[in-house]
């Protein structure tokens, strides 16, 4: 282990300004800038563009997006975990590799490969459309390409917690007569808890902020398909910074608390 | 970084192998693998001569160039700071450190939607930044350094998040050695700790290479997308989607989707590499 020391030489003071005030600039500034701008015309003003019926619509659907992404996300993780973490199989490493895919991938190629299989021209477009379903440019879309682009965040953090952990617990209870959900409820979900819900918390952050993926499919139709990060980029264009800066000030509190969420989770581990 | 090597002894003695592999199964193949293959179908149905016009056309190649330059530069910059940072949280203590450390997760929680919209704000002839810039003759707002800022912003945790844990294990008994036989600081860094989380390193920003690649949402809002001098590939891609040119689309979307592939291999490899070589410095 490295010991952390108070920065004693000269050279090594230099050093933490150097980070600091980068990181100021860097990180911080474009942080702060989001309120700074959001609360420039007053309260008032940052309550009536929040309020307004197109950013509260988005609002809405990106809310109905991320309660029906976020929960199968979470049942996928723990599935995940729980095979591979708990069983040996051929194919393990695959597997995993898998499931990080979609976190090397750019989200605009997803939502490229979504829609060249639901959309018009794609390969179950002639029966979708023949049995009068939409997925392209609507609801489901949203759904399934920000489902693509989430679903490593709740294994990656819960499985290597269980591979660290081991399963000499769980095997002692099953030795003990308990069922699957007992040994499930009762030994893995106590020990896992804060990885998952460290996992969610970014899975939630990140649904909520999808942005390449979902502008592919989603068409950006005003007050229908427009989630809140497409709606930003709207006002945007639309050049109604103040607007826009309220609507992404909301997102941006969603990643703080995802942040403060973690930063629970490590002192705790400390 | 998830890794397969699990210790594991007893045979299947746990239940729910079946339901929880079945779950994960169906999940990675109905949302994950039948969409990447719709997409490498499309890519063959397109066949390998107009695949190579459409990939080779001027257009598209200087949109691959502007994405590769501008990534280069983004992650020439992230292995500096980003190992000045991993540095500087695990070896000092000063006031305000685990601020600065909570810092390096917002470019990671941040839409990047949300990120691109206040770099772009803040660097343009009104921004606190550009402010400055601007009149110093420094436009980043439209040109490549946006593009390179705005990947920057949104590639570094992946850095500082790799070496961070290998500075953290270091034994510091080795540079304590170099030191009692003279070593002087600049030396002891580069003979001994920098060889240490050299293949951390080189993973991390091989990371941060491949999510500046693919980076999209931040990027539009700064670069001001103007074909040959600052449209990306994964934007051109979608621009073709627009005019209903899915081939077009496919065919940009698919060398991406090698590059983000080869990338996620490389990066493998080489957290393989550094796991070995933190055992082995044990």
């Amino acid at each position: 282990m490295s010991a952390a020391t108070r920065p004693a030489s000269p050279g090594a003071k230099a050093l933490v300004a150097i980070a600091a005030t980068l990181t100021i600039l860097f990180v911080a500034a474009p942080l702060a800038y989001i309120f700074a701008r959001a609360f420039s015309q007053g309260w008032q003003v940052y309550m009536s563009n929040i309020l307004n019926p197109m950013t509260l619509h988005a609002i809405w659907l990106t809310s109905i997006v991320a309660l029906v992404v976020v929960p199968l996300n979470v049942a996928f993780g723990i599935a995940a975990a729980w095979a591979v973490a708990r069983h040996r199989f051929p194919g393990r490493g695959i597997l995993v590799t898998m499931i990080e895919i979609p976190f090397s991938i750019s989200p605009i190629i997803a939502g490229i490969c979504y829609l060249l299989l639901y959309g018009r021209q794609g390969l179950l477009g002639p029966w979708l459309q023949a049995n009068d379903i939409q997925v392209m440019f609507a609801l489901p879309g949203i759904i399934l390409v920000t489902m693509f682009v989430t679903a490593p965040f709740v294994a990656r953090e819960v499985l290597p917690l269980m591979q660290a952990q081991g399963s000499e617990q769980e095997q002692a209870a099953v030795t003990l007569g308990a069922s699957g959900w007992q040994v499930f409820r009762r030994v893995t979900l106590p020990n896992i808890k804060w990885a998952l819900l460290y996992g969610t918390v970014l899975c939630t952050a990140r649904a909520v902020g999808e942005f390449g993926g979902v502008s592919v499919v989603s068409g950006n139709i005003r007050g229908q398909t427009n989630t809140l990060p497409l709606h930003v980029e709207l006002l945007f264009n639309d050049l109604n910074a103040v607007g826009a800066f309220a609507a992404a000030s909301v997102l941006t509190l969603i990643a703080l608390i995802a942040l403060a969420v973690k930063s629970l989770l490590d002192a705790r581990r400390a | 970084m998830i890794t397969a090597a699990a210790p594991i002894r007893a045979r299947r003695v746990l239940p729910g192998f079946t339901l929880s592999l079945g779950t994960t199964l169906l999940y990675l193949v109905l949302i994950v693998l039948i969409p990447i293959v719709a997409l490498i179908l499309k890519g063959a149905e397109i066949g390998p001569a107009r695949f190579w016009a459409i990939v080779s056309s001027d257009r598209a190649v200087a949109a691959f160039r502007i994405t590769l330059i501008a990534a280069a530069i983004a992650t020439v910059f992230n292995a500096i700071y980003g190992l000045l940072m991993a540095w500087v949280l695990t070896r000092y203590d000063f006031p305000g450190k685990r601020l600065l450390d909570a810092l390096m997760d917002v470019p990671f929680a941040l839409p990047t939607a949300v990120a691109g919209l206040s770099l772009t704000a803040l660097f343009s002839a009104n921004g606190w930044f550009g402010a400055v810039l601007h009149p110093a003759g420094i436009p980043v707002v439209y040109t490549i350094w946006g593009i390179a800022l705005a990947m920057a912003f949104t590639s570094v945790p992946f850095v500082v998040r790799t070496v961070q844990p290998v500075l953290e294990d270091l034994d510091q008994s080795l540079e304590a050695a170099a030191e009692t036989l003279g070593a002087r600081p600049w030396q002891i860094f580069a003979k001994v700790v920098f060889p240490a989380i050299l293949p951390a390193w080189l993973a991390g920003c091989t990371t941060a290479f491949a999510r500046s690649l693919g980076e999209f949402g931040a990027i539009v809002f700064i670069a001001g997308n103007l074909p040959f001098q600052t449209e990306i590939a994964a934007l051109l891609a979608y621009i073709r989607l627009e005019e209903f040119d899915y081939n077009g689309a496919a065919a940009i979307a698919l060398v991406l989707l090698g590059f983000a592939l080869v990338l996620l291999v490389a990066s493998n490899l080489l957290q393989t590499w550094a796991a070995r070589h933190r055992e082995a410095l044990r």
